[in-house]
């Protein structure tokens, strides 16, 4: 007797099977759906604008900026280029670090398992502002604060590298093996001893990987708010662009995108080599 | 000694899971507790050293009320309370001597373990316990570099290196082969007759517990339905703790397992 026979008779069971509806278990409720999500995106495009005649300006103009790519002048103005790059860099650095560290005790406070309640809701309303403000804003606010120069980007930059660091951290500290948080808490260890014994060697590799990447995500940023006068790199590129000199615009992308490379593969060795 | 009195233990949700269990374990008692998944073994043992705070009752460990101490007292009295888990709970990243002087965390100051400044009589006795859990090579190795086995045993160092006057034990062999899951039970059983330490070791294979420990207790529901000698645990009590199953079937399972055991190491002494 065959394993098949021993199964019953054959005939008894169906010969088809579909794969049930997962999210819309209703099938006219999701007809509508669909239906209803194509007509609204077709009258959407139509309601889009479109200026033929500023379009065919603008591909002569990106044209001119090509072309300034493809020469691009790093000598007659690379004296505000080397000082917008050193700004940069250097607001980069800076604001990483008092960022990170600044963050590290705020995101031990936001993470549920290892915080009191009160302490938690502070940290986090503290995470929740700094995510809230996008770069530019804060980059706009704290120059009207502090006038131009990368003191402000600095401070805008460390302002939000609190938000992404410590949000990070806490669901890190959050997502760890209680196991071994628990077998160090019954030894008898003091709240500091479980966080260097129990939570930091869980967290370290990560952290450490995540402020790499924050410090590349930083540079690029500079690049960005220097535009609304934050000094570095960026208002170089803005002065750049104003006045109509792509070559030297062209220059100084180039240099941005060596830099955003060179980060990369950095941090991307330094994670490999912390795990 | 410890003293287990009318303990209960209801989890939020509503689950009762220890209803009134008192028992008393004296100096040098190595009880096994055994009994079916959910039947609050788990929770009994983190009771003990309020990993798991509970409802009521008390716990006397040589006459300290356990239940009743604030947080402060509670790490004091947590230092006298050493325990083994069942997936190991060392820190995976750290290395194993790290893992051994964490056992010292409640006796020294903050940032004499901060930076790895033991005094040098813990970290003598911390030598002393790799090697005598064998290890003595495998100090500097990053925890997670080690084998299952290996990684039992420095948690068995762990638990030995706080000095303590109980242990604690939960399910100290689920993760590990039949062979050094008995390698694992006899050392735990050597080292507490050696030093005349009592331990509860939560355990679900009841032939080890009954090969292993001097007096089993089985827990059903939160409640204590068997406690005895293990010679006394026959298919009556088993059928109490466990429900009814066919139990000379395990006994014989059991045996050839132990046969098979003996037949490998002939086997290895002969090719010696």
């Amino acid at each position: 007797m065959s394993a098949r026979d021993l199964a019953g008779d054959a005939g008894a069971f169906p010969s088809t099977w579909r794969r049930p509806p997962q999210l819309v278990k209703n099938a006219t409720l999701r007809w509508a759906l669909i239906v209803g999500a194509v007509v609204y995106l077709v009258i959407a495009i139509g309601t889009v604008e479109v200026n033929w005649a500023r379009i065919a300006e603008g591909m002569e103009r990106g044209g001119r900026f090509v072309g300034g790519f493809l020469q691009p002048d790093f000598t007659s103005r690379w004296r505000d280029i080397a000082q917008g790059l050193t700004e940069s860099l250097t607001m980069t650095l800076t604001a990483t670090v008092v960022g990170v560290i600044l963050s590290v005790p705020i995101g031990v406070g936001a993470a549920r398992n290892v915080a009191p309640k009160a302490v938690y809701y502070l940290c986090r309303a503290i995470i929740a502002a700094s995510r809230a403000l996008q770069e530019i804003i804060v980059a706009i606010l704290l120059v009207a604060m502090f006038g131009f120069g990368p003191f402000a980007g600095f401070l805008t930059l460390a302002f939000a590298t609190i938000g992404f660091m410590a949000k990070l951290l806490a669901e890190d500290i959050e997502d760890i093996d209680e196991a071994q948080a628990e077998a160090v808490r019954a030894t008898g260890a003091s709240w500091p001893q479980l966080i260097n014994y129990a939570i930091q060697p869980q967290v370290a590799p990560r952290l450490i990987g995540l402020s790499v990447y924050r410090l590349d995500i930083n540079f690029r940023e500079s690049a960005v708010i220097g535009i609304v006068g934050a000094g570095g790199i960026g208002a170089t590129l803005n002065t750049a662009i104003d006045r109509y000199e792509y070559d030297s615009a062209g220059a100084v992308l180039l240099i941005i995108i060596v830099i955003v490379m060179a980060a990369e593969y950095v941090s991307g060795f330094v994670r490999k080599w912390v795990q | 000694m410890l003293t287990i009195d009318r303990l209960t233990k209801t989890y939020p949700g509503g689950d009762k899971a220890l209803s009134d269990v008192s028992f008393t374990v004296p100096k040098g008692q190595v009880v096994g507790l055994i009994g079916p998944s959910g039947a609050g073994k788990s929770t009994l043992i983190r009771c003990v050293n309020r990993l798991v705070q509970p409802t009521s009752g008390r716990v006397l460990l040589n006459d300290l009320d356990i239940t009743a101490l604030s947080k402060a007292d509670l790490r004091r009295a947590r230092r006298r309370i050493g325990m083994i888990f069942q997936e190991y709970a060392l820190v995976e990243r750290l290395t194993v001597m790290e893992n051994v002087l964490s056992g010292r965390l409640g006796y020294v100051s903050f940032w004499r373990s901060f930076l790895r400044r033991y005094p040098g009589e813990d970290v003598r006795n911390a030598f002393r316990l790799l090697n005598r859990v064998g290890l003595t090579d495998h100090a500097d190795k990053r925890a997670d570099a080690l084998s299952g086995g290996q990684r039992q045993r420095v948690g068995i160092a762990r638990a030995l290196a706080q000095e303590p006057e109980l242990l604690l034990v939960d399910e100290p062999t689920a993760s590990l082969d039949p062979k050094t899951s008995r390698q694992i039970m006899r050392l735990i059983v050597e080292i507490c007759a050696e030093s005349g330490l009592p331990a509860i070791i939560n355990i679900h294979d009841v032939v080890l517990a009954q090969q292993f420990t001097q007096r089993i207790i089985g827990l059903q529901a939160g409640r204590v339905v068997f406690d005895g000698a293990p010679e006394t645990l026959d298919e009556a009590a088993l059928t109490r703790i466990y429900g009814a199953e066919d139990w000379k079937a395990m006994r014989k399972g059991a045996q050839d397992d132990a046969d098979a055991d003996r037949d490998q190491a002939e086997r290895m002494a002969g090719l010696v």
